[in-house]
């Protein structure tokens, strides 16, 4: 039976959806420190049709990569937890300030090193950012075929894959060879829990800088554990410097500001029957409704 | 040479609305930099197209015309521009950010090495200084968008690399025609120098369109909620009110992460832009994200508990109140005073 190689990608991402109050600085900027860090939601979208190519032919094998700072290994033990086979964490200063094009450059550098893949699977965009463009970007690179919005991978055979995408009025099934690169939407099933037994399995599964960090006696422990994330940095995949981090990035951020609204004066309404009352029979009145 | 570029998509052979936005915008940079307004037009069937185009003042319109060409697939499409890059040199160049333009920008800022902006608000030329190098980067294009999810608005630039490429999404920029009599130029370009036979390797095998039923941008009222709408119950509120006023439901973000609505209701930034009459933001606190989509609204009321909501600065009413009590409370009133 067919087996096959898929890379997931994936981004921990700091969980914008919430930004409350106490993660607004007083000069109004976002203190990203207090937002919990998480699994980009559309990357576990991508981890579920993933996680279900390996359902219906387990002799494949899931290798989830992410780029970002030592602590983006939490993702990668979640990926484990929930299904992948291995972890691989891109970290380095040398990556530190690139935009999606320097981002998908270092990816498909390390996914060149990972070398044998079929599929590449990630999320259509990451909440951080929104901008969709990671994926594409990197199957570019790699000069592969894409198929973005995805929402179901319909079939696989030995040299095709079948995959329904979300358009803006409809549905399309388009069908490319291997290697492929696929974005998941997030009209897409959502993921399914961590397993119980991978979660025993996988629980002390470090990174070599986690490790390093721990105490002696857990360093010993991890280091035993067969399941340690490999952990790549610079030096580790073949690559043209001047195209990571600041320095390889084209776009650049000249300022960020916070947008002051022009204010209006507005009409302070109670929740009571006489001010509602009387809102409709304005609105009604100047024709705004009715 | 050092032109402005717009992608112009077909959508079941009808060029679309945020493609004449993008050249009536296009127009505009041209002429503050004292450049020429390009458009490329790739389908099939496209005889009698450029009468369309243009009025919106294309000095040149480039045309890819072949039966494979149509619908859209990404590498035939990437191919051509790309090419087509690489031999015009634009100094800028635009696509919508729908399906297609968020499929194809990426690719070909990738093949260039070129920067590429997602979901653009506005677009400005200006100058950049480098005080570091003594260095001035003259007419650059302003690529202004919020980020982080929507909580501050970054300018985002490309100092160096070319084309400068943004996208933006239908409805944030107006369209307007430049000159009914203007006439352009076209360029029918030879297909097969521009794709290899290699780029149609994915196959279409079905498609089913499916008109929207939902019509958010077209409504002249919107009631939308946000995740201080609670459930998904007290959301039937909001259609209650909307199927009575004659309006659309609409949502914010939160919202649809939580569940309570569908994707094709989002508002704001990296979904709908409105301009209704009245804009009932019921349980909103008013992400910069969620109101660069609505700020044009006539007139604007806000439901939330929350007195402090940044809305409530641009609502011209402000009811403080629970979003389940005060709109039953509409759909009375509105009742009793149209009997």
């Amino acid at each position: 039976m067919k087996e096959y190689q898929i890379i997931v990608l994936a981004k921990q991402v700091p969980d914008t959806r919430n930004v409350g109050k106490n993660a607004m600085k007083a000069d109004g900027t976002v203190n990203r420190s207090v937002l919990p860090a998480i699994f980009n939601p559309e990357d576990l979208h991508a981890l579920e049709q993933a996680i279900r190519i390996k359902d219906e032919f387990p002799k494949s094998t899931i290798t989830i990569l992410t780029m970002g700072p030592v602590r983006a290994a939490e993702i990668l033990r979640e990926g484990l937890y929930r299904g992948a086979d291995a972890g691989i964490l891109l970290t380095d200063r040398a990556f530190a300030g690139s935009d999606t094009l320097a981002t998908s450059y270092a990816l498909s550098c390390a996914i060149k090193k990972i070398g044998n893949y079929d599929i590449i699977i990630c999320g259509r965009q990451a909440i951080d950012g929104d901008t969709a463009q990671v994926g594409p970007q990197v199957a570019e690179k790699l000069g592969i075929p894409q198929i973005t919005y995805a929402e179901e991978i319909i079939s696989l055979t030995d040299d095709k894959i079948q995959v329904k995408r979300r358009l803006e009025h409809g549905v399309e099934v388009l069908e490319g060879t291997f290697p492929i690169l696929i974005t998941v939407n997030n009209s897409a099933p959502h993921c399914r829990p961590r397993h119980a037994k991978r979660l025993m399995k996988y629980k002390h599964t470090s990174t070599l800088s986690e490790s390093q960090d721990k105490s002696e006696d857990y360093l010993v422990t991890s280091m035993g554990n067969q399941y340690i994330i490999k952990e790549w940095g610079v030096n580790d995949i073949e690559c043209d410097r001047e195209q990571l981090g600041l320095g390889g990035s084209p776009t650049k951020v000249k300022k960020v500001e916070n947008i002051v609204f022009q204010a209006k004066e507005s009409l302070k309404l109670e929740d009571n029957d006489e001010d509602i009352n009387e809102l409709m029979k304005e609105l009604i009145t100047s024709h705004i409704i009715g | 040479m050092n032109n402005v570029t717009v992608y112009c998509e077909l959508d079941e052979g009808k060029i679309a609305d945020v493609s004449f936005e993008l050249l009536t915008k296009g127009r505009s940079l041209a002429n503050q930099l004292n450049c020429k307004l390009e458009a490329i037009l790739i389908g099939h069937n496209l005889k009698g197209y450029e009468k369309m185009l243009f009025p919106y003042g294309v000095d040149t319109l480039f045309i890819a015309d072949d039966k494979r060409l149509d619908p859209y697939a990404t590498l035939p499409h990437t191919s051509i521009l790309v090419t087509l890059f690489n031999e015009e040199k634009p100094q800028i160049a635009l696509m919508g950010a729908t399906t297609i333009g968020r499929d194809l920008g990426p690719r070909v800022s990738s093949a260039l090495k070129s920067g590429l902006t997602a979901d653009c608000t506005e677009l400005e030329i200006g100058d950049h200084e480098v005080t570091r190098d003594k260095k001035v980067y003259k007419d650059l294009l302003f690529q202004i968008r919020p980020a982080f999810g929507g909580n501050i608005i970054a300018t985002i630039i490309n100092p160096d690399c070319r084309p400068q490429m943004a996208t933006v999404r239908e409805g944030v920029m107006k369209k307007a025609i430049f000159n009914p009599l203007h006439k352009g130029k076209i360029v029918d370009l030879d297909v097969s120098k521009y794709v290899d036979e290699t780029a149609f390797v994915v196959k279409l095998i079905e498609r089913h369109v499916e008109e929207s039923k939902v019509d958010i941008k077209n409504a002249t009222v919107v009631v939308a909620g946000g995740f201080g709408v609670g459930s998904v119950e007290n959301f039937g509120l909001l259609y209650e009110l909307a199927a009575l006023i004659g309006g659309e439901v609409g949502a914010s973000r939160a919202a649809i992460d939580a569940g309570y609505v569908g994707h094709e209701r989002q508002i704001g930034q990296t979904g709908i832009t409105v301009r209704p009459k009245l804009y009932i933001a019921c349980g909103i606190s008013g992400q910069i994200q969620h109101l660069s989509g609505m700020l044009d609204s006539s007139i604007i009321i806000s439901i939330n508990n929350d007195p402090n909501a940044p809305i409530n600065k641009i609502a011209n009413y402000v009811i403080q109140g629970k979003v389940d009590t005060v709109i039953p409370k509409m759909i009375k009133y509105y009742k009793e005073n149209t009997k």
